[in-house]
């Protein structure tokens, strides 16, 4: 029960967490099978990794994007009522910025991955891997970013370079414990 | 004895406990001692939850404002109901979670994935603790004045984004000690149930430092709107890390990139050009909730200045109080406890002379950063002046900056941001 004691220096805490790494403390909770894990798990990471097999072009996503997503971004995708998601490049430094998936998001993956785990709004987890690869294809040509013809799947999506991508400081983010920051800000 | 009479026996008995708790309340409603003379209430009567008086009107919705806010103006002591507690954003619905069927999946480079149940996390050790959430836009006063000409009015919507509550659950460094972690890992991702399934990026040091997987809030299972049954508590961090409806947890050697390390929250600094992502600590901040805007002063005489003071790198240090409009600054007096990554209390006696007066505060907390006045802000936060933070479309997102409230001769305050 030591481990647990506020007053061990942060060391020590962290060498007896390795020392306890090797057995469980209370045994409790179960171990899930990789099938639990892969249904559970939805996140995409900038290498692409989580990307399902499938895939789609601009084509496929236009009707896709007219049926299901319009009514709230916009016919022409910049108009709302919600966030617009085309359109905004070179305003982000003007004192009107306007950001969306094509002016400022940094990685293709993060598109597909917000609209396949919270798009459409009220519909949330509705459309196919398909539908999400077509959707993603017909926002990134509609932004300038690709052609029309581009086939996107998960080998072609994590390749494609946004062009905010270089756009964000710290290059590497990280986090150090009580440092002192100025009114709270990191440089 | 019959059902009633029991039921009655019962009554009395509670009764009793309760008058000791609330014996002025209970005497100056009926204007005598709780007994036999009152008039009998049957055991039915008690409201099986407890409500508020019905003189008590404090509620988190501003009639001129849809958005969800803390009513601070109407704030006592460090602790904000859970009812009170702000909510972001405001247009979901909470999600109708089962405990029962509630899990917890803890897996990615780990050593031993895990799933728990609700009640097996309940089985662990566990822990109270009281810290502050706080969005990150919180205590911007001139977004409604971007927006429609109007500085926000009131303290409740100047810097009702934060609330402060004693949660109790489990800390997450013991989950993972559970589950084992892979010596390279840096950080992870949390991620709620809701059909949106929110997520956050979260450095690992920060997991095993202190945070909380927790199902209590204020005494009482965390609220639907708060996240029941699970949610993240990650103090001082801005709000969007503290994961309600928490459901999973994978564990990585960078961050995950979702949405909400990419999209909303990275604000662009004009200086460089470039977008400042990752920003974790709420600054330092502390704002005066009486006398604030909106509210008057009846009249000249003595009256309690009081706020409130918290910062997402520790403990408040120091809160000055300044009623002349800051040429002059004395410091408050802290309300016990004062507590890393809450909101603390302070107190500052003062008498109204009848004349005009600009009452702010400002604080420093024990890694002695000081909160800053608009233009300090700006210059830190992107090498801007204060008229381009009152103009802007650009987000710019953790303003700490001191606020300000003007007393008026007949009494009234009102915001003196500008
Ligand atoms: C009922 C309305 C509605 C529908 C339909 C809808 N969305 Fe959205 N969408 C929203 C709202 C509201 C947000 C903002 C959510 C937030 O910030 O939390 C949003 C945000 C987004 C974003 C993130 C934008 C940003 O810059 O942060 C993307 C991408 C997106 N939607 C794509 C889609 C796609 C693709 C579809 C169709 C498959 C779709 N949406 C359908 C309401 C809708």
């Amino acid at each position: 029960m030591r481990c647990y004691s506020l007053l061990v220096p942060l060391v020590a805490l962290a060498s007896c967490a390795a020392a306890r790494a090797q057995t469980p403390l209370h045994n409790l909770g179960r171990t899930p099978s990789a099938e639990e894990i892969r249904a559970w798990d939805i996140s995409i990471n900038p290498e692409g990794k989580g990307l399902p097999p499938g895939s789609g072009t601009a084509k496929q996503g236009e009707t896709l994007y007219e049926h299901k997503c319009a009514r709230c971004h916009g016919k022409t995708g910049t108009e709302g009522p919600n966030e617009p998601l085309i359109g905004g490049q070179g305003t982000l430094q003007t004192e009107r910025p306007v950001r969306t998936i094509g002016s400022f998001w940094p990685f293709a993956t993060t598109i597909w991955d917000y609209i396949n785990r919270g798009m459409p709004q009220y519909e949330e987890g509705s459309l196919s891997a398909d539908q999400v690869y077509a959707i993603t294809a017909f926002l990134l040509y509609r932004n300038g970013i690709i052609h029309e013809s581009d086939v996107i799947d998960a080998n072609s999506l994590p390749k494609i370079q946004m062009p905010n991508r270089n756009g964000f400081v710290p290059p590497k983010p990280e986090w150090k414990r009580r440092e002192k920051r100025p009114f709270g800000i990191y440089h | 004895m019959n059902t009633k009479e029991r039921g009655r026996r019962r009554f009395l008995k509670g009764g009793a406990a309760l008058a000791g708790l609330a014996v002025g309340e209970i005497r100056s409603a009926s204007g005598q001692a709780i007994g036999s003379e009152r008039p009998e209430v049957r055991p039915e009567d008690f409201r099986a939850y407890g409500e508020r008086s019905r003189f008590v009107t404090s509620v988190r919705r501003d009639p001129r404002n849809p958005n969800s806010r803390t009513p601070l103006q109407d704030s006592v002591g460090i602790i904000t109901p859970s009812a009170l507690h702000f909510m972001v954003p405001t247009w979901i619905d909470p999600p109708d979670i089962d405990p029962w069927q509630h899990r917890l999946l803890i897996h990615g480079m780990v050593d031993r994935p895990l799933i728990f149940s609700m009640e097996e996390l309940k089985r662990l050790p566990s822990v109270s603790r009281i810290h502050f959430v706080e969005c990150a836009g919180s205590g911007d006063s001139l977004e409604e004045r971007k927006k429609n000409g109007m500085l926000a009015e009131t303290v409740q919507r100047t810097h009702g984004l934060t609330a402060c509550s004693e949660w109790t659950g489990v800390l997450l460094s013991m989950l993972l000690r559970e589950t084992g972690v892979q010596k390279e890992a840096t950080w992870l991702v949390a991620e709620g149930a809701e059909p949106r399934k929110r997520s956050k990026s979260i450095p690992l040091e920060k997991a095993m430092d202190d945070v909380l997987v927790a199902y209590g809030q204020n005494g009482e299972p965390v609220r639907p709107e708060q996240g029941y049954p699970l949610r993240l508590v990650v103090p001082g961090f801005e709000g969007v890390h503290n994961i309600k409806w928490l459901r999973r947890i994978k564990v990585l050697d960078q961050p995950s990139m979702e949405k909400e390390e990419t999209s909303h929250y990275p604000t662009q600094r004009p200086d460089l050009g470039k977008a400042r992502w990752f920003q974790f600590e709420m600054g330092p901040k502390s704002v005066i909730t009486f006398p604030s805007g909106g509210q008057r002063l009846p009249s000249r005489g003595f009256y309690e200045i009081t706020g409130l003071a918290w910062s997402g790198g520790g403990a408040i240090q120091r809160v000055e109080v300044s009623t002349d409009g800051g040429r002059t600054w004395k410091d408050a007096e802290l309300q016990e406890p004062v507590l890393r990554m809450a909101h603390t209390r302070f107190r500052f006696p003062w008498n109204w002379d009848g004349d005009e007066a600009v009452l702010q505060s400002r604080c420093t907390d024990d890694v002695e950063a000081i909160q800053p006045t608009l233009a300090e802000f700006g210059r830190i936060w992107g090498g801007v002046d204060s008229e381009y933070l009152k103009t802007t479309r650009n987000k710019v997102n953790h303003i700490n900056a001191i606020q300000p409230w003007k007393v008026s001769r007949d009494g009234s305050v009102r915001n003196a941001l500008l």
